[in-house]
């Protein structure tokens, strides 16, 4: 039964690291890629005035951060259950 | 009423409150003083984390940072929000499972090291020292400026009433008060940006107005970008340094947001490993509020700024301001020497333009400009915003009383990392083990207060580098502590060894590429190279540096850490354990 838990752990421990290697994509293509990277780009689409990589780099990767943390507390509460390690 | 009695009234108001959460919340326990008994809601932590971390830096300064950097000021408001995103995925919950009091404390463990442990403390301390005079000289200065007390006496205002809920309450009175204090600058913040958008853009939600026009079908960011550019600045919303130094300095402060110990110790409050993760959320949501405001207050001050020095046609004569025509704002402004105007052609009227760009010196000639003639204190961009909207007396004290609770909520927060790292970490972790509970409790209210007292000593006497040891908090909190805690979750081969050799190789490169451009011990005349960009490595700047000292930590321990001994069995188990919420 011991090997069986350390087994069950290990599945949750890659399917958590798999998701955090997803979320970190996400960040930092939002962040570096369209908000530096890719800024001078995305600043020829100008809407009211506004270009669209001065607006992610000041505005839209704030709420990509805020998105992303939160899709990671929904994601991981379900592992948590589906383990069967969550807390009550 | 006249508004320095309002002030008074309103800042007094909110220090009674701070006083009144502190008797209600006094510390009972070790457990409570460092912790809050591990009983704070995730949504409360996470105000209390926003408050915590957003400085006297981020309310009064930041938004004047934007106004005159314009994009390039975007990494500050990815960097400080970005860390979060590292801090919830890599860091809080699994901390928050070892269930400890203090970030050396796992260290020690973790890498079964007294020294590790100790290394961690002198950088928790370096950093939070650092910070903490920062928020000292906001407080003195928001006293001196606007409560007409002397800059000394606005300190020991100050001093005494973070004194009185840290020492008594520990971190249970400092979450309850930092709550309050969030609630406080929030508001402070938003109800002036509210007005300035409702003004400027005719939208009442600052966010939406950055999207607005200010007539004419003009949209405001064109009408911003063309008239900067018809003074001889660099467009508002394009890069002006360079993408390399940009991309390491967004990532230096993002990974020294998510390494720094007073934010990470917030987490260790809360009840659960999910409510960790939740709170980090949270406190995002909370930092967002007053992040996404301050890009707009930015723009639109600057904006209205330029606007007031310029209301006709650029090269016009009677295109700018005559100086005996200034609003009321401006003169009062310009007591305190925050705004500054030197007429150098002697034409009466206020030229603002870029006298530093050689391309535009021919037509600043023609114009009749003989240099530019208005300096502006960044800060005032958000002091004088509620002046400036033209909002009754009480909305001003309320922008004081934000500022004072944001430098306060701050200082509170460090104080409470170096206190029980010296408590904790230091006394009862190396020098005497055996100590009891009470006289743990009684040695954490003392370091508490010999941290005030010398947090208010360096407030009164400000090392002349205080402003560039900044960089080198978040470079130390970069290049030490994260990589070391993240490696101690997500690798359990490493080992001590390889923890030591990163910690001091990361910390090592920092602190020299740092000393080289800053001065060695930021002895002024010690610098080898000029702090310019031209002679920077590659172009990245001291400020930068952090996230290549992070790298160079991480390769270190890794390749120290396979090359020997692996850790003892229960310390694997240890890591096993802190991996998953709960044991099943």
């Amino acid at each position: 039964m011991a090997s069986g838990k350390q087994e069950a752990a290990m599945a949750y421990w890659k399917e958590n690291v798999r998701l955090l290697i997803t979320l970190l994509i996400i960040w930092f293509v939002v962040s570096y890629g369209l908000g530096i990277i890719l800024a001078p780009v995305l600043n020829n689409i100008v809407i009211s005035g506004v270009p669209l990589g001065f607006w992610i780099a000041q505005q839209g990767a704030i709420y990509a951060f805020i998105a992303l943390i939160f899709v990671y507390v929904f994601k991981m509460n379900a592992l948590d259950r589906k383990y069967d390690v969550h807390e009550e | 009423m006249d508004l320095t009695l309002t002030t008074y009234l309103i800042v007094g108001a909110t220090f009674a409150l701070y006083i009144g959460i502190a008797i209600w919340a006094k510390a009972g326990s070790t457990g409570e003083f460092y912790v809050a008994g591990k009983g704070v809601n995730p949504v409360a932590n996470g105000m209390a984390t926003a408050a915590d971390w957003m400085s006297a830096a981020s309310f009064i300064s930041m938004a004047g940072l934007i106004a005159f950097l314009g994009y390039d000021a975007s990494v500050y408001l990815m960097g400080w929000t970005g860390g979060y995103v590292l801090l919830a995925l890599l860091l809080a919950p699994y901390l928050r499972k070892f269930g400890k009091f203090t970030v050396p404390e796992f260290i020690g463990d973790r890498f079964y090291s007294k020294p590790a442990r100790v290394i961690a403390v002198i950088a928790l301390i370096v950093a939070s020292v650092t910070y903490v005079i920062g928020q000292m000289k906001g407080i003195g200065v928001a006293f001196s400026r606007f409560l007409e007390t002397s800059y000394e006496v606005g300190l020991f205002a100050g001093m005494a009433i973070v004194f009185f809920y840290a020492v008594i309450g520990g971190m249970k009175g400092i979450t309850y008060t930092q709550i309050a204090q969030y609630c406080v600058m929030i508001f402070a913040y938003t109800v002036p940006a509210i007005f300035i958008a409702l003004a400027i853009t005719g939208n009442p939600i600052p966010q939406l107005g950055l999207f607005g026009s200010v007539g004419e079908g003009t949209y405001l960011l064109e009408r911003l970008d063309n008239i900067l550019v018809d003074l001889g600045f660099s467009q508002y919303t394009v890069m002006k340094g360079t993408t390399l130094n940009m991309f390491f300095l967004t990532m230096s402060l993002m990974i020294g947001t998510a390494g720094l110990p007073h934010v990470i110790i917030r987490f260790f409050t809360v009840p659960r490993v999910r409510d960790a993760r939740l709170s980090a959320g949270w406190t995002l949501v909370f930092i967002a509020i007053l992040y996404t405001t301050a890009p707009a207050v930015g723009a639109m001050s600057f904006y209205n700024l330029i606007n007031t020095v310029q209301p006709g046609e650029i090269g016009a004569e009677e295109g700018n301001l005559a100086y005996e025509n200034v609003p009321g704002w401006f003169s009062r402004w310009e007591e305190t020497g925050l705004l500054g105007f030197d007429d150098k052609n002697g034409d009466g009227r206020i030229q603002y333009y870029n006298d530093d760009s050689e391309a535009f010196a021919d037509t600043a000639a023609e114009y009749g400009w003989e240099g530019n003639e208005l300096t502006v204190d960044r800060d005032i961009m958000v002091m004088a915003n509620p002046e400036i909207a033209q909002l009754p007396a009480w909305v001003i004290a309320l922008t004081v009383a934000g500022g004072l609770a944001a430098a306060l909520s701050t200082a509170a927060g460090l104080l409470m990392a170096i206190s029980s790292a010296v408590s904790h970490d230091l006394i009862k972790g190396v020098i005497n083990p055996g100590i009891s509970e009470k006289g743990e409790l009684l040695a954490a209210r003392v370091a508490m207060a010999g941290a005030v007292l010398v947090a208010g000593y360096l407030g009164l006497n400000p090392p002349g580098f205080a402003a560039q040891v900044v960089a080198l908090a978040f470079g130390l909190a970069a290049s030490s502590l994260f990589p070391v805690l993240m490696l101690g979750i997500f690798n359990r081969r490493m080992n001590s060894a390889g923890a030591m050799a990163g910690m001091l190789s990361g910390l090592g490169f920092t602190m020299i590429y740092v000393f080289v451009y800053k001065g060695w011990f930021f002895i002024p005349g010690t610098n080898m190279l000029p702090d310019t960009p031209e002679h920077w490595v590659m172009g990245i700047g001291p400020q930068s540096i952090g996230a290549v000292g992070a790298i160079i930590n991480v390769v270190v321990a890794t390749l120290v850490s396979r090359a020997t001994a692996p850790p003892p069995k229960d310390i694997q188990e240890l890591v096993e354990s802190i991996r998953v919420p709960r044991a099943s």
